[in-house]
């Protein structure tokens, strides 16, 4: 009743963890999973408090290093990379409490994000020459389009990041992972502290990054409502083990997740 | 009083939409010219002269730290180090300190005769900001993984450490009789600056050293403005502002901070060469704790993390240091019937001081601007509630 049943995965993955494994001292708090990440699709990590997931996502952008097990990005093995080696190669995140720069201003905080794609250096940011000059400007253009394109308006732009509404917030956080240019976002409980309404419009907001910026897209979330909503395949967790893997409609049939998130019937 | 604010900012930012672009750049040019006809107005040997100069230096100096403390966030208190590897810098390669060898580039008549390494001023100034730069480099490595007061504790005990090794180094023979430091008698007849066509400083008029060290300042000042609004300034803040985040946004930690150290230690080396040749002398007890808190000081009364903050902070405490204590206000307590100078209790008078800019301005003389922001946060206090409260409706539009 659990991952052998789904059906094989697209050929071309994007993202694969093989057999990854963190332990921290004794706690083993992900145990031995692989899944795969197809292209140009919505991806949903899903699972009870303290399952990994977060975990997990550390381990896939560079933050935690695997005890054991590999994970692929594309046809790179990432699994002792750097954060910002691995953010240069196309992964970009938010996270689950947002992590926003707080004394800089929404525009500043996007413009971090170009870090990676971006080339002056010490002697560059010197001495300013011509290229450098329009490197500049272009990037602070391009973080101007991506907070007009998450959806925020211009009197927001130049507040500091700290002072905007939770909402705002979290478009910010998305623009800034958008402007380093990935080809894989993952998001950490996105929805977090949204009511049912803005829920509904991140969730046909990520279709239309997936869509339109040809993203793929790795969810970490809570609310059901969005995860079967948006999601093609879904993971769950619980105590660091992949119980069950597959369509939304299959793996919210699957006994081990009822059990998992309502705990055994009697 | 809040009032009274909001309509100073309001008149500031109409009079910033008036102004034309091209206004701070002649704003800039103004005080350019004052800094360069100033010396005219006063003695050239006067103390008011000798205070000035040496408020640049610190200045200078405070322009470094503040890369580090400010901008990137690493609390260094073991800023001192880098004054003393700029002044051995010039005592090493300006005088005839190592007696055995002859180099001489670019030197006075007087200095091309004489034993030792004679290189002119500007050569120096480079190898002190590239000694200084590798040294912050190293003194970076073990505080990379470390946060907030662990930084403190590090950097302090390197400060310590060169503290000492300038002190001892006269034990440490690096051949031919010649050793690494002079010690506590120190490293005298260092040559004064020589530039051909000009001459060489005298101690008698002044003028060129002010100069000199306003060309500097300048210097020092165009990189700090340069780098704050780059790629490479807006890295530093991110780091400042939470590690993880920035290096999630593909910031490479290790080099960014590396970065920071190096570059402030070059300026503090700078700042240590001219100080080596304007006190004529490197003596090993010029390099003590204090020095790091007195330039932190500096820093703080500025304005953490602000440019102009660190050139008002350096030249303010300079002042009070070396021209309103030992010149104007020396022998107040005497005239007022006590028994002591108030030289004696500078370091009271500077605590005193911090304690009370830390209760009347915390952000500072000329707080950074996103610190000025922050400060303002008052006009939407409702936002700041939402900020506060996740899952409160209507934050998104």
């Amino acid at each position: 009743m659990s991952s052998t049943e789904t059906p094989a995965p697209p050929a071309v993955a994007v993202l694969r963890a093989e057999h990854v494994t963190k332990t921290f001292g004794g706690l083993v708090a992900v145990n031995d999973i692989s899944f795969d990440v197809p292209e140009h699709s919505i991806v949903s990590l899903i699972g009870p408090n303290g399952a990994g997931k977060t975990t997990l996502f550390n381990m896939l952008t560079g933050l935690y290093r695997p005890t054991e097990g590999r994970i692929m990005l594309g046809e790179r093995n990432i699994t002792r990379a750097r954060p910002d080696v691995i953010t240069r190669h196309g992964v970009a995140r938010t996270f689950q409490n947002i992590r926003l720069f707080g004394a800089m201003t929404a525009v500043e905080n996007v413009m971090v994000g170009h870090h990676a794609r971006m080339r002056a250096g010490l002697f560059g940011s010197i001495f300013r020459p011509p290229w450098v000059r329009r490197e500049e400007l272009q990037t602070r253009e391009h973080a101007r389009e991506l907070l007009a394109y998450v959806g925020l308006r211009e009197p927001v732009f130049d507040r500091l990041a700290g002072q905007l509404p939770y909402g705002d917030q979290r478009r910010v956080e998305i623009a800034r992972a958008l402007a380093s240019q990935p080809r894989l976002l993952l998001l950490d409980e996105p929805t977090a502290g949204m009511n049912a309404q803005e829920s509904r419009v991140l969730t046909e907001f990520m279709r239309k990054l997936r869509d339109e910026l040809e993203l793929t897209i790795l969810l970490i979330e809570h609310d059901m409502k969005v995860v079967m909503g948006v999601s093609e395949r879904i993971t769950v967790l619980d105590y660091g083990k992949k119980i069950a893997e597959g369509e939304p409609a299959a793996v919210r049939a699957d006994p081990a997740v009822i059990e998992a998130y309502l705990g055994k019937q009697a | 009083m809040s009032e009274l604010r909001a309509l100073l900012r309001e008149w500031r930012a109409a009079a910033g939409k008036r102004l034309p672009p091209w206004s701070s750049r002649a704003l800039a040019g103004f005080f350019i010219v004052i800094g360069i006809v100033l010396p005219f107005g006063f003695g050239s040997a006067s103390g008011f002269m000798n205070a000035t100069i040496i408020a640049l230096a610190y200045a200078v100096m405070s322009l470094g730290l503040n890369i580090v403390v400010g901008f990137a966030g690493l609390l260094d208190l073991g800023y001192v180090a880098f004054y003393a590897l700029g002044a051995y810098s010039l005592g090493w390669f300006g005088s005839g300190f190592f007696f055995k060898a002859q180099v001489h580039v670019l030197v006075s008549k007087v200095a091309s005769t004489l034993p030792g390494v004679h290189l002119n001023f500007i050569l120096i100034l480079i190898a002190a900001a590239l000694i200084c730069a590798a040294a912050g480099a190293v003194i970076g490595l073990p505080t990379l993984r470390l946060r907030g007061d662990y930084i403190a504790i590090v950097t302090l005990a390197f400060g310590e450490i060169i503290g000492d090794v300038a002190v001892n180094g006269q034990s440490v023979h690096v051949g031919g009789g010649m050793t690494l430091t002079a010690g506590n008698l120190g490293i005298s007849a260092v040559d004064a600056p020589y530039f051909p066509g000009i001459g060489s400083f005298g101690l008698l008029d002044l003028r060129p050293w002010y100069w000199l060290i306003f060309a500097i300042l300048l210097v020092v000042l165009f990189v700090n403005l340069r780098l704050r609004d780059s790629r490479l300034g807006r890295a530093w803040v991110a780091l400042r502002e939470d590690e993880v985040a920035a290096v999630s946004m593909g910031i490479p930690l290790v080099k960014t901070k590396l970065l920071a150290y190096a570059i402030g230690a070059a300026f503090g080396g700078m700042s240590g060469a001219f100080f080596g040749t304007y006190y004529t002398e490197v003596n090993a007890g010029q390099f003590q704790f204090g020095f790091s808190i007195f330039i932190l000081a500096m820093v703080i009364i500025g304005g953490l993390g602000s440019i102009w903050g660190a050139v008002v902070g350096g030249m303010v405490l300079g002042y009070i240091n070396n021209y309103l204590i030992p010149d104007v206000l020396n022998t107040l307590p005497s005239k007022l019937g006590f028994n002591f100078q108030l030289t004696e209790v500078e370091f009271g008078i500077f605590g005193f001081l911090l304690v009370i800019m830390m209760v009347l301005r915390p952000q500072g003389l000329i707080p950074e601007r996103r610190r000025r922001l922050e400060l303002t946060a008052e006009i939407a206090p409702a936002d700041a509630q939402l900020a506060e409260a996740p899952g409160t409706p209507g934050g998104a539009a």
